[in-house]
């Protein structure tokens, strides 16, 4: 039995078919993982007109890729994704199905389990193998404390994977059979319906360009106290961001927002300040080449992936940073 | 609605390390759940019916009850029973019995829980109650029997879909305002009916979980920190030293 990754992917720009970058990591996941487990991997893609990418993947390490065709894939459904990769689970009988931890994932996997009684383990950042089985690593209570899970019942076993747990530059490269999989769908299966996909304005504020970034978080209590933040981004000559409850609470525009929901950063300084370092702020700036972090809570995940910090108290800490800061730039 | 322990809790793994020390844990409505209950009142505010608050948990759960109440919900149903050991699908069958009673319209479900964070219960609960359903949902249009959502997708994307009622929605958290509970609505709330049920009154077996925990550990260190201390003043002229001549950023 093998280890089916379940690939991502959206119509671009142009109309074509393009992937997921994070396919790739759950690409790698499969090739590791089955090469622990003595097996091998296999990937899927889902969709209409899907063809030339799952061509793509005729260059890897691979046992088959299966390329799930139906007209009605053309746009994402909970109910035809799940039906479709249903049916396919069925012929190919895989060990363990590994997904992209993205929105669309999170939209279907748990229905797709549910129809075939399992319980998929999401959200998973790592994996060994131990007497001879797989177990996963999840974070619980917002990345404070890890869990490891293993599967208890039965075969197949579902997990979705997080942005950054996989490098996709480890891919084997070798050969694969690419096979197509027309499932059966009939358009009453589909109950939602899908409009066109939109953004809400163009941004006025482009992060991605700041070569130094202050991003102020739930720590800083009150709107009123934003401006003390603001000051040492200036005094930095940086932008200043936030996390997400910062801008859900009006207390800065959405735009200045850092994290899977805002803009992904990585400037050459980023300074978190009072921010706990959720998952979803993570993926946003862990590609920061310099982290510092402020933060009362010696255990706050923004420590992970700190290179400096200071454990204190941000009302106090601040200002004494801005007038260092303001110091040297004289 | 999920009550888990509250934000800033100092949080102990049990001497089995298959759980949390929940003796001196003080708790809280998850917060993702209060946003959908928000939606739901306001939608209750624009459209007219009814909203049934639902929670599963131990006795203590009920304080998330009686807040859902004050806020302006009109009746809760409290499944009384030690959750933390149920994987969210034990947990959505529970909740699925209790929802199939009231036959409502539109289930409303936060879109995951501060504490195990799966991000599963309401999809898998739409599947276990044959609704369609939509994720990530920042805004519910009402149409005729039917409505129509704005999701959330990664990178600011946006999506509108539509559906037929009766459909689930999982709400995005920070999509209005989170009311607070007024005087009047605190002193209401003690009239209103809360209907009390258990595993086994709603005849939902305890089952076998298809997925164990081995053990729960805190996070090795990735990355190694350099924490600077002394006072305020102290830790902040070491920082920008750093920052200077080591990370050469300044």
């Amino acid at each position: 039995m093998s280890i089916l990754a379940i690939l991502e992917q959206r119509a671009g720009q142009n109309g074509l078919a393009e992937w997921n970058r994070m396919s790739f990591e759950t690409l790698v996941a499969a090739q590791q993982i089955a090469a622990e487990l003595n097996t091998t991997a296999a990937a899927a893609v889902v969709g209409k007109s899907i063809g030339g990418l799952a061509q793509e993947l005729a260059a890897y390490q691979l046992d088959a890729v299966y390329a799930v065709e139906h007209d009605l894939l053309e746009h994402y459904t909970a109910d035809g994704y799940s039906a479709a990769l249903r049916q396919l689970l069925d012929q190919v009988k895989p060990l363990a199905v590994l997904f992209p931890h993205t929105y669309q994932v999170r939209d279907f996997l748990p229905k797709l389990a549910t129809s075939l009684e399992r319980v998929a383990v999401s959200d998973a950042i790592a994996h060994r193998v131990d007497g001879g089985q797989l177990v996963l690593v999840r974070q619980l209570f917002q990345g404070k404390i890890n869990v490891d899970v293993r599967f208890a019942g039965e075969a197949p076993h579902f997990a979705s994977l997080q942005a950054g747990a996989y490098r996709a530059d480890k891919l084997v490269a070798g050969s694969a059979n690419v096979e197509s999989f027309a499932p059966r769908i009939q358009a009453a299966d589909i109950r939602t319906r899908p409009l066109e996909r939109f953004r809400e304005s163009q941004r006025g504020v482009d992060l991605t360009a700041a070569e130094i970034i202050v991003s102020v978080g739930r720590g800083i209590k009150e709107a009123d106290n934003i401006p003390m933040v603001e000051k040492l981004a200036r005094a930095l000559g940086g932008e200043l961001a936030a996390s997400r409850p910062i801008c859900d609470a009006g207390w800065l525009p959405m735009e200045r927002q850092v994290g899977s929901s805002g803009q992904t950063v990585a400037p050459k300084l980023y300074l978190a300040v009072g921010i706990s370092g959720a998952i979803q702020h993570l993926v946003g700036m862990k590609g920061s080449r310099t982290v510092v972090a402020i933060n009362k809570d010696p255990n706050a995940p923004i420590f992970e992936v700190a290179d400096y910090g200071i454990v204190g108290d941000l009302f106090q800490v601040v200002p004494e940073l801005t007038a260092a800061v303001e110091k040297i730039k004289k | 609605m999920k009550q888990v322990p509250a934000r800033d809790s100092l949080l102990r793994i049990g001497a089995a390390g298959k759980s949390i020390e929940e003796a001196d844990l003080a708790f809280e409505v998850n917060e993702p759940d209060a946003y959908a209950l928000e939606a739901a009142l306001q939608l209750k505010e624009q459209h007219g019916g009814e909203v049934i608050a639902l929670s599963a948990g131990p006795a203590r759960a009920s304080q998330t009850i009686r807040e859902a109440l004050a806020k302006g919900a009109d009746r809760a149903i409290h499944i009384e029973e030690e959750m933390q050991a149920l994987d969210p699908l034990a947990a959505a069958r529970l909740l699925a019995a209790a929802v199939q009673a009231e036959a409502p319209d539109l289930v409303l479900t936060g879109l995951q829980s501060d504490d195990l964070g799966y991000g599963q219960t309401g999809v898998i609960l739409a599947e276990l109650l044959g609704l369609p359903h939509a994720t990530i949902v920042m805004q519910v249009e009402k149409l005729d029997g039917a409505i129509r959502v704005k999701r959330e997708l990664e990178d600011g994307w946006f999506q509108h879909v539509e559906m037929p009622l009766p459909a689930l929605l999982t709400i995005q958290s920070g999509i209005s305002k989170l009311r607070y509970a007024t005087l009047m609505g605190i002193k209401k709330a003690k009239t209103k009916e809360v209907k009390r049920l258990t595993a086994a009154g709603l005849g939902v077996a305890a089952g076998s979980s298809s997925i164990a925990l081995d053990r729960l550990y805190s996070p090795e260190r990735s990355k190694h920190t350099q924490l600077f201390t002394g006072t305020p003043q102290e830790a902040a002229a070491q920082l920008v030293e750093k920052l200077r001549f080591e990370a050469r950023v300044l």
